[in-house]
């Protein structure tokens, strides 16, 4: 069974707990851009005088759109941790607009992902952030086969290791 | 009442509980903070909601970027006299290892204050304060 590229992004975002908590979705998957998206909520906010969303909102949305990137442009099943992230802050969000993320991945090494990332706002693409991060490849066969089969199998199966 | 008296107010009675309290990330991941004179220790108690990795389980990166970054503008608005939240410029942070699904801890060291910017390094871990699960180095612009 082959999935498209969008399948495994969706399916990878589906296991994180916390990107259900903020809505993420992915918007569209190709083998090496991905946009994310990270709607707009109260529960997000970090500076209530304004309503401008928490800076560890667009953390969360840059790790996990360059995540997803890394992850579902590698041709096996391998989960990637972050080694490092380094952020700009360009500008201060617009309240009551969603924030999407552009992550694209720059260089496959045997045991390093370089990704990169634009976090902007409207149609006009308001730039907010800038980020680049970096994955290490620990190898497919150090990805545990359940979460293999949460990827392969889609949201049929609960991750049976989480409750250990 | 505005942020900016609430922080006022924080700054003047030295509780800073009613502050946090206002800030809806805060809430989300479930910061807490104590405070030992000039020292502030900040401590994310384990939550479901801020896992990421279901099958280790561990703690979702970005929400440890989220507490660390949270963690350093709230260091700075305790310990500086500063009017307003400062606005942060960049945040550079480093996994060193895996924060696992259990209360993690965070201290800030803040390195040089100009007057326009100032250079926060972060430290968080969870069982051993020497075995850092991430460090981080923040820059804010201070409110003139």
């Amino acid at each position: 069974m082959s999935l498209s590229v969008k399948t495994r992004a969706e399916r990878f975002l589906a296991t994180l707990r916390h990107c259900q908590v903020l809505g993420l979705t992915v918007e569209s998957a190709q083998d090496n851009v991905l946009i994310m998206r990270l709607p707009y909520s109260e529960q997000i906010v970090g500076n209530p005088v304004t309503g401008t969303v928490h800076g560890g909102s667009l953390t969360t949305l840059m790790d996990t759109a360059c995540g997803t990137a890394v992850f579902s442009s590698l041709p096996g099943f391998e989960l990637c941790p972050t080694l490092d992230l380094r952020m700009d802050y360009m500008k201060a969000a617009t309240p009551n607009r969603d924030l999407y993320a552009e992550a694209r991945v720059t260089r496959v090494a045997s045991s390093v992902v370089f990704t990169e990332c634009e976090v902007f706002q409207g149609e006009e693409r308001d730039l907010v952030a800038k980020c680049a991060a970096t994955f290490m490849r620990i190898g497919e066969n150090m990805t545990p086969p359940e979460f293999r089969a949460l990827i392969e199998l889609g949201s049929d199966v609960t991750p049976t290791g989480a409750a250990q | 009442m505005s942020f900016e008296t609430v922080l006022q107010q924080a700054q003047q009675s030295g509780n800073f509980q009613p502050l946090v309290d206002g800030i809806p990330y805060a809430n989300l991941i479930g910061l807490k903070f104590q405070r030992f004179g000039q020292d502030v220790l900040f401590h994310l108690p384990a939550n479901e909601n801020n896992i990421g990795n279901p099958i280790l389980p561990a703690i979702h990166g970005g929400v440890i970027g989220g507490f660390m970054e949270l963690a350093a503008s709230l260091h700075l608005m305790m310990t500086m006299d500063t009017a307003a939240l400062p606005k942060m410029i960049d945040f550079s942070l480093d996994y060193l290892r895996a924060g696992r699904h259990q209360d993690t801890f965070a201290e800030c060291q803040v390195w040089r204050q100009g007057s326009r910017v100032a250079n926060v390094a972060i430290t968080a871990w969870q069982t051993e304060r020497t075995s850092p699960i991430a460090t981080a180095r923040a820059h804010f612009l201070l409110a003139r």
